[in-house]
């Protein structure tokens, strides 16, 4: 045969779990959903209008609101506030647009500058002086009333939960799948090459996965933080130090099983080498289970982060992740329900997400169900 | 049909997958009647299992099956599951092909057979088991008492299988379906269970509905004979008729897809290939790191093999015999004592390093063809895999157009080498085994049962292609198999294992038409005994 006949495309399992996975609605909205979870944590915080560090001192606690601060009462407040301050009677304010128009007296003539006790409270800005009698008694301010919007309210030092639960997705999506990729990698690797090569090697492997399993976590992870300070790559390492070992003896059993296939028996009788079997044989049948255990690890990742944070041992103040807003939120379960309502709604769907797709891709991956 | 115990009428299966409706069974009309045997005969997916597991309301969640499966009265098909149990397993039981998965191994045989027992007799506990034992001695397995307190792992294939038929009967069936029951077991014990069935029968005078691919079964045990092809009845009749005149051209195949032909010896001439002198394998089981090995198996007990240029041996025995450790440890797959002598070159004491050159000239096709392909990988790249380590210098596109050159050779189309193995019948993936094998020119090529998994028709194809391949490129092989039909259509020499010895070796006719040694020749009676029956 001189030139080689263009060969039909096939279709392969992976490409056969895909369409299976399509069929699966559940899987699909998951993945959906995840997808935009993982846009508004990534865009989120810089279109929210807020700095996540910023602080409201007028706004401690405040509900979550649709509908814009301050209120016709705070405003009231702000105002009541200002007067008090400068020492000047309160005649009468409307609302103009977006300014508050405020009239004040005294029985002293007022002094222009008591504009700046305007300027000083977060409710307003851009204060101006309108009118004045003329014997200065009488005064008219406007001043813009600044309108902030604190749609999942604010917390307890007045941050706007919003960006902070966006920023902290941010922190929770970034570990779980960074520490479940490290994880991952070292797990199906070791896993795979303990479970090959058998014998004593395995034996020898298994043990300090044994030795390593009996290290307790929060232990290990003081240790961590003892000798390398505190810092965002080491929950990366210690999540992904303690998860692997469930990953590589998973594999391992998987390993084992791909062993006495008989297309790596045929692979050995071609004289393909142990380096050769291990990537080309063995890692790719056993990836199936691997991408389904992945899905699973995620969540137990951000679970683990958050167990962390809630001790003190991982991220930390003014930065924040889901598991550390909602131990926030715990505390404030009696005054501001929402502080733990919203930051939950975000961990709890986005862990039921990843359980769906995990769920849809152990189906789709399923041989048998062929 | 007066006489007729479950008769279907138009019955259709269908499965719904990713590319649509798959219609699996398409309208079949049959009958069963009292005490007979009716044989159900097809190669793979012309739908003769499913058909039956429709009736028994077993289909997969994707499948559905419509018509009318006529059991005392009532129509089986679309009954709920709660009336259906009542039929089921009590009236109408199944056996399988696969007596190692069957059974639950977390449970002992004794219970296993009682449970449906007490679940549909409600028989006490000790009723149940009186009744077990007696099932147990009525298939005739030894010690029957003792055995009810064995877990499946502890016994054998043939027991297994045993115990299967009692679980089936102890209920008092009207029908028995049995699906391949005896495909994964050797000769000898296939023919002792065949016998056992047909016996049972008239004992007991129940139906059965007998799955097979296997015409020689169906002559042996039939009355009656259904060929089925792509989910259609294509004949059926009293099996003497069928046999001697078949009407389809597609049962005049069927019966004619016995291997035949012989290989021609090779010259007189043809220099020595492979020697192998005292073969030993050992097994040592138990002990731990530093402990003593407690038990000492000995796979391969001092054989003796030569095989020249040309030369065909075929290897056979029962599952057991030792006869593919035989063949791995000549290939240096596995460790072994003895001395390999191969092209004039002693092999026994090179390491994998120093063997690896060696590969290529000693190939291995091996029995299942599902198993021995990696499934992640496209045909082309199975078969162009050994080109990768043995001759790593040419490009990819160099590999490509060998593999399709491969392909062509074993009469594949070199269009589907991006497809993937599960996308290949049975037939086509043994064809991409072989071509993986020969692609690298190889001299020695140890076919390990690589017909074993296929249906008739396909052997026959198999058999020709590797007869062919063997007298253009010179080949050697070592042949093994429990199918002597293939065997000796096939071979030079014969030799016969049994335990890991050899009992008994010569010419294909001196063996299988004169068998010296008691085991062979039960091993002949049980494979070609059929012949004489009808």
């Amino acid at each position: 045969m001189s030139d080689v006949a263009i060969a039909a495309k096939g279709r392969s399992l992976w490409i056969d779990a895909w369409m299976r996975l399509k069929a699966n609605k559940a899987a699909v909205v998951s993945a959906i959903y995840l997808v935009l979870m993982t846009f508004a944590c990534i865009i989120g915080p810089n279109l929210t209008g807020h700095q996540f560090t910023t602080i409201y001192a007028d706004y401690v606690r405040t509900r979550p609101s649709l509908s814009a601060y301050p209120k016709e009462d705070m405003v009231q407040k702000a105002i009541d506030e200002v007067a008090k301050r400068a020492r000047m009677n309160l005649e009468g304010w409307k609302l103009d647009g977006d300014r508050a128009v405020m009239t004040f007296a005294s029985a002293r003539p007022i002094d222009e500058r008591n504009i700046r006790y305007i300027d000083r409270s977060d409710t307003f800005e851009d204060a101006r002086v309108d009118e004045k009698s003329p014997d200065g008694l009488k005064m008219v301010f406007s001043a813009r009333v600044q309108q902030l919007h604190f749609y999942f309210g604010t917390d307890n030092v007045g941050r706007d939960l919003l960006t902070r639960t966006l920023m902290a997705g941010r922190v929770s999506l970034a570990i779980g799948l960074l520490a479940g990729l490290v994880a991952v990698v070292i797990g199906v690797i070791y896993g795979s090459a303990s479970g090959f090569m058998g014998g004593k090697t395995d034996e020898v492997m298994m043990r300090i996965v044994d030795i390593l399993y009996a290290l307790p976590f929060t232990f290990f992870v003081i240790m961590l933080v003892v000798f390398f300070g505190r810092n965002f790559i080491l929950m990366f390492l210690a999540v992904g130090a303690v998860l692997w070992l469930d990953m590589a003896r998973i594999v391992r059993g998987q390993a084992l099983s791909i062993k006495r296939q008989e297309y790596v028996q045929a692979a050995e009788a071609l004289g393909v080498g142990t380096t050769g079997i291990l990537f080309r044989h063995v890692i790719p049948n056993l990836l199936g289970p691997v991408v389904i255990y992945m899905t699973l690890l995620v969540p137990q990742v951000i679970i683990l982060e958050s167990f962390l944070s809630f001790l003190g041992l991982g991220v930390q103040e003014p930065m924040a992740s889901w598991g550390v807003l909602i131990s926030a939120g715990a505390k404030n379960i009696d005054t501001a329900t929402w502080l733990l309502i919203y930051p939950s709604i975000f961990l709890i769907s986005t862990l039921f997400a990843l359980n769906f797709i995990g769920d849809g891709l152990r189906d789709a991956l399923d041989p048998k169900d062929r | 049909m007066a006489g007729a115990v479950l008769s279907l009428k138009d019955v259709r299966v269908t499965f719904s997958t990713l590319d649509g409706e798959v219609e699996a069974v398409k309208g079949v009309d049959l009958s069963v009647d009292r005490g007979e045997t009716l044989a159900i005969v097809g190669e793979s997916g012309s739908g003769k299992s499913q058909m039956m597991m429709a009736v028994m309301g077993l289909l997969a969640r994707n499948g559905r099956a419509s018509g009318e499966a006529i059991y005392a009265g009532r129509n089986l098909i679309g009954m709920d599951k709660k009336t259906l149990n009542k039929v089921r397993g009590r009236k109408l039981t199944m056996i399988f092909q696969e007596p190692m998965t069957s059974l639950d191994p977390l449970y002992t045989v004794g219970s296993q057979i009682m449970e449906p027992l007490m679940q549909h007799r409600g028989l006490s506990k000790s009723e149940a088991r009186a009744r077990a034992v007696e099932m147990l001695e009525l298939v005739k397995v030894p010690d029957a008492r003792r055995r009810m307190d064995s877990y499946p792992h502890e016994l054998s294939g043939g027991q297994r299988q045993r115990v299967m038929i009692a679980m089936a009967l102890a209920n008092d069936p009207d029908v028995l379906i049995a699906d391949e029951p005896t495909t994964a077991l050797d000769v000898t014990i296939q023919a002792e269970i065949l016998d056992l069935m047909a016996e049972l029968q008239k004992r007991v005078g129940l139906a059965i509905v007998f799955i097979t691919h296997d015409l020689n079964i169906v002559r042996r045990i039939a009355d009656r004979v259904v060929v089925m092809r792509k989910g259609e009845v294509v004949e059926q009749g009293k099996t003497a008729m069928i046999f001697k005149k078949p009407k389809h051209p597609y049962t005049k195949a069927l019966i004619d897809a016995e291997p035949s032909g012989r290989k021609e010896p090779p010259p007189k001439s043809a220099p020595l290939l492979l020697s192998a002198k005292d073969m030993r394998v050992t097994f040592r089981l138990g002990g731990g790191w530093f402990g003593e090995s407690l038990l000492e198996i000995k796979a391969v007990d001092r054989v003796s093999v030569s095989l020249c240029q040309g030369q065909t041996i075929g290897i056979v025995g029962e599952s057991g015999s030792g006869k593919s450790t035989l063949a791995r440890a000549i290939l240096r797959l596995m460790p072994s004592e003895g001395a390999v002598i191969f092209d004039g070159r002693s092999i026994a004491n090179l390491d994998s390093r120093a063997m690896q050159p060696l590969r290529r000239q000693m190939q291995i096709v091996l029995q299942d063809p599902f198993g021995s392909l990696s499934p992640r990988l496209t045909a082309g790249q199975i078969i162009s895999e050994g080109l990768l380590v043995h001759e790593p210098s040419i490009t990819s596109a160099e590999r490509d157009r060998r593999a399709a050159q491969a392909m062509v050779e074993v009469g594949l189309d070199p269009a589907t080498r991006s497809r993937y193995p599960h996308e290949f019948s049975g037939g086509q993936r043994q064809r991409i085994a072989i071509a993986r094998a020969i692609i690298l020119k190889p001299k020695l090529v140890v076919l390990d049962e690589p017909t074993s998994a296929l249906d008739r028709q396909v052997q026959k194809q198999i058999v020709e292609l590797l007869r062919n391949l063997q007298s253009v490129h010179n080949l050697s092989y070592l042949f093994i198999s429990h199918d002597l039909a293939v065997v000796r259509a096939m071979s030079d020499h014969i030799m016969v294992m049994k335990n890991g010895k050899l009992v008994e070796q010569g010419s294909p006719d001196e063996v299988i038409d004169n068998p010296a040694d008691p085991y062979t020749k039960r091993l002949m009676a049980a494979a070609f005994g059929a012949h004489a029956h009808h």
